[in-house]
């Protein structure tokens, strides 16, 4: 039934036979939501607008873009000088991509800190994964798109990872080729796949925000809402502040567009794909270093099992593992903030994970200091590739057992009542939100 | 978390100069001052004329520059009957005709820049096996770009060591490798300059650079005019954003 309160007849009309205006108030509107939320919360609508901005300018793109060896290459230069605005839209699409990965890491390391993955998120947390999965491919696809030797080379290098699967790997990669190697076969359906996934990722995202608003957004303390002086409507509340956020990185990121748009691209891929001739360093997209580096990390055989293998079981796990997180941590306090050993470890991470770019970034046997040559990249990419898995398997599970947590406010809107140096903090934090 | 996120942020700082991509042994290449630099940044439009005069007397020879059409040099400041007298200058394969011929013609504005070979063999076989690379987007193909470039022109310099050159290589200070097969394109004097600018080696190379630099990115002026009123734009809507938010979060404590 509507209980829209709109007295516009037609609105009433529509809503009394289709409720999205009632859904529209109750998602939107009064959408209850914590009152503490810091501005780590905004990069979840971050990403759901770059995702569109994403879809846009990409279906412009490929008005004027042809999936063919021969013509991919000029086609694309062709959106760039004779596309009224091409570059423009080239330039929004190609940064968009970065600052879709820079956000959403963002946001998956909000998630880390705050516990956001704990119960009652954890499909909301694995739909995340999934999103972020499907996101990386995506990626994946379009680099290959305007065919540069970048394009060319790192489709040949990543399509052949999949030989390393005993038996079938060989067969595996010529299906995906559609060929005996990365050619117009493949342009075509990575193309066609390119086009195809963010949709897919759209649908996953609806998925992913029906979970959040079942249960609502965590936040900064982790406990759960307790009654409604720990809760105020979304609007006009959060989306002040989310449009606010929005102009921020709107900012930043036209800064991107407009002074240095080509700073996060490789100046490689201005040179058209030839088969012919292999450049010197093929590294992937920035946001694909760290899962390089794992990757590469694996360079010797455990029995019958082939390091060329293992590396990319590794770099599969590196992020399958992130599935598994819920049951990995078992702490039942959420929030780093009164966790006080936890909190040191996931600093630890994130520098790990930055490590893990640098080390993907570099040629494995160049040294690390120019002072000590035996120490070479592949070195300190074991070690964090080590680290990084240590982190989730045994550093987690143990710290769940061993950890002595502070204790937790009373509520959202009292923190203070609970007593105690953690919630004292906690009690001044909600200030930042100002 | 802010305050450690700034801590771990300055430790990073510390760690990447040391990480950043070694770029090989080659020279370091010296930044250079470009009009095109910078927020507000605009081609100066001598130099373009003059780099396209050095471009078209020195390197067209054996460098194409596909992706520019003579009716783009009218953006530099050429007027429509010195484009035309250019294009028609050329010789470009057009066809079939009605008999199924196909026919030379005099360029016209709307083609494209003719290259010197009809393919990547033919260009190899008059260079000695070396291919001389399309120059249309040269500058955003390398590291370092425009300021690579004009070292690159400017740098055959003699071998600080007693180094082997081969037959048919040059050393070049700033090649990866140092052994370039390009015999130094640029001598003093080698064009005389339309405007009566001295002839210098420095000055043809910064000319042909930018030139090239605005082949590459015919958009970069209109990219920075519309990227100054973008920015703009959204700071201020930025701020009065956040003032909205302050005056609407006032009674939440
Ligand atoms: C005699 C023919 C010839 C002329 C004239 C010539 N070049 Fe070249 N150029 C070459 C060849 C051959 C190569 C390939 C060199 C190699 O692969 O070692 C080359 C390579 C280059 C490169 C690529 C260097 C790199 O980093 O890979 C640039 C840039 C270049 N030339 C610019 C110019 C410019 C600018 C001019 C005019 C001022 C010019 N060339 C004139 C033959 C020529
Ligand atoms: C296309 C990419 C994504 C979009 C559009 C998206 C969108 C959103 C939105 C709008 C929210 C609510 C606002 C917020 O809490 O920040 C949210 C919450 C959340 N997202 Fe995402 N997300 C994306 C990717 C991911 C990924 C990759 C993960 C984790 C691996 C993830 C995990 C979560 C979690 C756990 C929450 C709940 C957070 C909380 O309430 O504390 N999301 N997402």
């Amino acid at each position: 039934m509507s209980k829209i309160g709109s007295s516009n007849p037609v609105i009433k009309w529509i809503d009394h036979r289709l409720p999205v205006f009632t859904f529209m108030q109750h998602e939107l509107h009064e959408y209850p939501t914590p009152k503490n939320l810091n501005y780590f919360w905004n990069f979840g609508s971050l990403a759901g607008i770059i995702l569109v901005t994403m879809i846009v300018t990409g279906i412009v793109l490929s008005m004027h873009y042809t999936a063919h060896v021969d013509y991919a290459f000029d086609s694309v230069e062709r959106i760039m000088r004779d596309v009224n605005y091409g570059w423009l839209i080239r330039y929004v699409h190609m940064n968009g991509a970065s600052a879709f990965f820079v956000v959403v890491f963002i946001h998956i390391f909000r998630g880390l800190y705050y516990g956001s993955y704990k119960a009652p998120r954890e499909l909301l947390w694995m739909l995340g994964v999934v999103i972020l999965l499907l996101m990386m491919a995506t990626a994946f696809l379009g680099y290959v798109l305007p065919w540069g030797q970048m394009s060319f080379w790192g489709a040949t290098v990543i399509t052949n990872l999949f030989s390393a699967i005993p038996f079938v790997g060989e067969p595996i990669v010529t299906w995906l080729w559609g060929g005996f190697s990365v050619d117009n076969a493949t342009l075509n359906r990575f193309f066609s796949l390119h086009f195809l996934l963010p949709f897919v990722i759209v649908g996953v995202v609806v998925l992913h925000i029906v979970a959040l608003h079942t249960h609502g957004s965590n936040n900064p303390v982790g406990i759960s809402i307790k009654n409604n002086d720990d809760q105020i409507p979304f609007h006009p509340y959060y989306t002040i502040k989310d449009l606010f956020g929005l102009g921020v990185f709107l900012v930043v990121f036209s800064w991107f567009v407009f002074y240095a748009p080509n700073y996060l691209g490789h100046p490689d891929n201005y040179i058209q794909a030839d088969p012919l001739q292999t450049p010197p360093h093929i590294v992937p997209e920035w946001y694909f270093l760290p899962f390089y580096a794992i990757l590469r990390s694996i360079t010797f055989d455990i029995l019958f099992l082939e390091a060329k293998l293992l590396g990319v079981i590794a770099m599969f796990a590196s992020i399958a593992i992130l599935f598994i997180l819920p049951w990995l941590d078992r702490s039942p306090v959420r929030s780093a903030r009164f966790r006080p050993v936890y909190r040191q470890f996931f600093w630890i991470l994130v520098i790990d994970c930055v490590i893990l770019g640098i080390v993907g970034a570099n040629s494995p046997d160049d040294p690390v200091f120019s002072g000590a040559k035996w120490f070479q990249y592949i070195h300190l990419g074991m070690i964090s590739t080590a680290y990084y898995f240590f982190h989730f398997l045994i550093l987690l599970p143990l710290l769940s057992i061993f950890e002595k947590t502070n204790p937790l406010p009373t509520s959202i809107n009292e923190p203070v009542l609970g007593g105690g140096k953690a919630t004292a903090m906690a009690a001044a934090k909600p200030m930042e939100k100002a | 978390m802010y305050k450690a996120l700034s801590g771990v942020l300055g430790l990073l700082m510390l760690l990447s100069p040391s990480s950043t991509c070694a770029a090989g042994t080659t020279a370091e290449v010296p930044a250079q001052v470009w009009s095109f630099k910078g927020l507000f940044g605009t081609f100066s439009r001598p130099s373009l004329q003059r780099g396209y005069q050095v471009y078209n007397e020195v390197c067209a020879g054996c460098h194409g520059l596909r992706l520019v059409a003579y009716r783009n040099l009218a953006e530099i400041g050429f007027s429509e009957k010195q484009v035309k007298k250019i294009a028609a200058s050329m010789t470009v394969k057009d066809g079939p005709n009605d008999e199924g011929e196909m026919f030379e013609r005099p360029g016209r504005s709307s083609d494209r820049f003719v290259s010197p070979f009809p393919n990547k063999q033919a260009a190899r076989s008059a260079n000695n096996g070396a291919y001389p690379p399309d120059l249309s987007l040269i500058v955003k193909a390398r590291i370092g770009g425009a300021d690579y470039l004009y070292s690159l022109l400017t740098g055959y310099k003699e071998p600080k060591k007693v180094t082997e050159v081969p037959e048919g290589m040059y050393y070049n200070l700033y090649y990866p490798g140092q052994l370039i097969a390009m015999p130094s394109p640029l001598s003093e004097d080698g064009v005389e300059y339309a405007d009566k600018t001295k002839a210098t080696v420095d000055q043809m190379a910064r000319d042909v650079t930018t030139f090239l630099a605005w082949t590459a990115e015919p958009e970069l002026e209109s990219r920075k005019r519309t990227g100054v009123k973008v920015l703009l734009f959204l700071i201020i809507l930025t701020g009065m954003l956040y003032a909205v938010k302050r005056k609407i979060w006032a009674n939440i404590h």
